[in-house]
């Protein structure tokens, strides 16, 4: 019995010693600062940064390396505590949201060909470059949505991806991942959009949907300065978005949106706020 | 003959529905009211094109240059106008440059093709002739023939497999050449054979074509090419597998056959580089199989690339029922297409023409680990891992589990009780593992 005690306990009492002294020896010295920013970062590891996850940021920040507001996810939250921490000024972020360019679902714009396969855009877009037949608009097979880190992406039942205004952090995967580069990075203040993403000429548009841009210029007629249509589409000059909801009520095909008065149709996200800002905004 | 047909391993045997066509002889389609030929018809870079709208050219006449080593010309298929060089529906399912003209009716050669004895031709000249005829393998990837003849100094090829397998369901585009046009195929194979220094040439066909391989065992007695009875079972035809079958040997994860000494042209591009040399004639025409329920008279027809396959429908006697499924190519492994306005190119083996009937679209459901997949598949991966990491984005996984070895044949979804498109994501896992490699 006590030759069991003896030998246990020494073999333990030999093993403490042994990882006492390696732990001095092979300790790595941290920046405490770098555990504190770490702390201070929202963990959502999305890579938005441009470094590898949250500690990669950290680690960059605390070397110098990298932009405080480098972190859209975080927004400007996060920006004033990791200048605290570093010790520097704190820059005001420029919050961006990223916004699905469309509102041709299912019910709105025609098909090329009944498609039958893998619930995935990008595949879907392999296949005579997708089954719809405007060539820029949403196919709500829904790869963005997958691979959103922070739920902000619903697809609607008439397949339509929407992205919530205050969910998203403008991470900027889902512009990666969208095939028909209909997602866009817009200022989160700016909630009035042309959602539409053909470039196809007026008549053309109106074949295949109900709800496109026709290029018809009644909306930079009425707000001149506030829209730009260029390669029969318009789209709206973001520094002069304020006056740009003026032109909403008079687009003959209901493509302008603004976000302040609710989502497209067959959207579940409840209309967001005014001011439609994230968490940083409100 | 109660020996054991050759095979691979894998692979399962759908309904032929050859019987529409086998003993149907090949006729000449009459040319259309307008050419659409355009000028991305093979794997590589498209030919750019060196004619005009408004220019008349002959039968023959060079239309789109070669671009690059992996590249071949384009020719007009008839003498006749040129209407437009512009995007026009493609197989692909794009609006790819096309040239489009109007035949004259005269159907006339600018100078006559000069026919060359091959046998007092170097190798070298040989290849070139070929290239420049624009032949590309035509039995459906169309990929250039001349590429496949340049193997490195490093890698001696001593076999040459030719391909008249035909193990689509469907087609009979082969089977009607290897039975009517078979001195062709023979003076390609000579031809083909000189340029690759090739010891041994062996032509496989499947058991399902006795007369085929009856006259052709007749006409190579007394050469040296070897008639060979394959096993009835898709995809014999595929290369890697027709090389299992054949040599006995099995070409390298990431490997070429080359790196085996082998090398495997289709009887019909057999024929079309004798057309090359030894009629000094480019590649403006192909037999395609003209079949399916749909169609009031199925045919083989022999047809100028560039023909629209609305003009095909109507050769054929027009359509019984309405049109719910155009595919051209064989049913496993052809692409489904938006219109009858695509015209043929050099890969289209086939024109297969289905009614709502005819097409089983069941809804997916969830996989039930039967393994049916893993069993039939040729390249001996597991699709139904693939196709569940392709799912999640996780292509590294997907690329670990080897799926740049899928020949994309079809056999997993064919043989998937849930109806998932196993092919379909394995293509995507593919395409994605490709664009990193790019990236990277």
């Amino acid at each position: 019995m006590i030759e069991a005690v003896l030998s246990i306990g020494g073999i333990g009492l030999t093993a403490a010693v042994a990882l006492g002294l390696a732990a001095k020896k092979f300790a790595v010295e941290v920046d405490p600062r770098e555990l504190a920013v770490l702390e201070a970062l929202p963990g959502a590891n999305c890579g938005a940064c441009g470094f590898p996850g949250c500690g990669g940021f950290a680690k960059a920040l605390v070397e110098g390396k990298a932009n405080p507001n480098a972190c859209t996810p975080g927004g400007q939250g996060t920006v004033e505590k990791i200048a605290h921490i570093l010790g520097i000024a704190a820059v005001a972020a420029d919050p961006r949201v990223a916004v699905v360019l469309c509102q041709g679902d299912n019910r709105q714009a025609a098909l090329k060909y009944r498609y039958v396969g893998m619930g995935d855009c990008n595949a879907a877009q392999r296949l005579a470059e997708g089954p719809k037949q405007c060539p820029g608009g949403c196919l709500g097979l829904g790869s963005c949505a997958r691979i959103c880190p922070f739920g902000a992406i619903e697809i609607t039942d008439e397949g339509l991806a929407v992205i919530s205004r205050e969910l998203c952090t403008g991470c900027t995967k889902c512009v990666a991942a969208c095939p028909r580069n209909v997602i866009r990075m817009t200022p989160l203040s700016a909630s009035v959009h042309v959602l539409c993403n053909s470039h196809d000429k007026g008549a053309q548009v109106r074949k295949y949907c109900a709800v496109g841009c026709i290029a018809c210029h009644i909306c930079a007629k009425t707000v001149p300065g506030a829209y730009v249509i260029e390669e029969f589409l318009a789209r709206v000059i973001y520094e002069h978005h304020q006056e740009a909801g003026a032109a909403v009520e008079k687009c003959p095909t209901h493509c302008i949106r603004d976000f302040a008065r609710g989502y497209p149709p067959g959207s579940r996200f409840a209309a967001p706020t005014v001011p439609v800002g994230g968490k940083s905004a409100a | 003959m109660m020996r054991k047909l050759k095979t691979f391993r894998g692979g399962l045997h759908p309904p032929e529905h050859k019987e529409r066509t086998a003993r149907l002889p090949i006729e000449d389609c009459p040319l259309p009211e307008e050419l659409v030929i355009p000028l991305s018809q093979h794997i590589g870079a498209p030919a750019e094109v060196c004619v005009a709208k408004g220019d008349k050219v002959s039968r023959g006449q060079l239309i789109g240059r070669a671009r690059g080593f992996v590249s071949v010309p384009v020719h007009a298929s008839t003498s006749g106008e040129v209407l437009a060089v512009e995007p026009r529906p493609h197989p692909s399912g794009k609006w790819l440059p096309a040239v489009v003209l109007r035949p004259d009716g005269a159907d006339a050669w600018g100078e006559a093709p000069t026919p060359v004895d091959h046998r007092e031709l170097a190798p070298e000249q040989l290849r070139e002739l070929i290239r420049s005829a624009g032949v590309v393998g035509l039995g459906g990837a169309a990929f250039p023939t001349h590429v496949k003849l340049s193997p490195p100094p490093e890698k001696p090829i001593h076999t040459l497999l030719i391909n008249g397998v035909e193990c689509e369901p469907y087609l009979t585009a082969d089977h009607r050449l290897m039975l009517e046009e078979s001195a062709r195929i023979l003076t390609g194979i000579d031809i083909l054979r000189r340029v690759l220094g090739a010891r041994r040439v062996c032509i496989g066909i499947e058991a399902n074509k006795p007369d085929a391989i009856a006259h052709l065992d007749e006409v190579c007695r007394g050469t040296e090419v070897e008639v060979a009875a394959l096993a009835v079972k898709y995809p014999q035809g595929a290369e890697k597998q027709l090389i299992a079958a054949l040599v006995g040997r099995e070409v390298p994860s990431g490997g070429l056959p080359m790196d085996l000494g082998v090398v495997v042209h289709n009887v019909g591009t057999a024929a079309a580089v004798a057309d090359a040399v030894a009629q000094g004639m480019p590649l403006i025409e192909r037999v395609t199989t003209l079949t399916g329920p749909a169609l009031v008279q199925p045919k083989n027809l022999r047809v100028r690339i560039g023909t629209p396959l609305r003009h095909l429908v109507e050769v054929c006697g027009g359509l019984k029922v309405d049109l719910a499924k155009i595919i051209c190519g064989g049913p496993m492994m052809g692409a489904a297409q938006l219109s009858l306005e695509v015209p043929v190119v050099r890969g289209t083996s086939g024109v297969l023409l289905l009614g709502e009937d005819d097409k089983a679209a069941r809804a997916e459901g969830a996989c039930i680990r039967c393994g049916r997949c893993v069993r039939a598949c040729p390249s001996s991966i597991l699709p139904t891992t693939i196709a569940a990491y392709a799912r999640l984005d996780r292509f590294e996984d997907a690329e670990r589990f080897r799926a740049m070895d899928c020949i994309e044949c079809g056999c997993c979804s064919y043989s998937c009780p849930a109806a998932i498109p196993l092919v379909q994501a394995v293509r995507h896992a593919k395409a994605a593992i490709l664009a990193r490699r790019r990236k990277l």
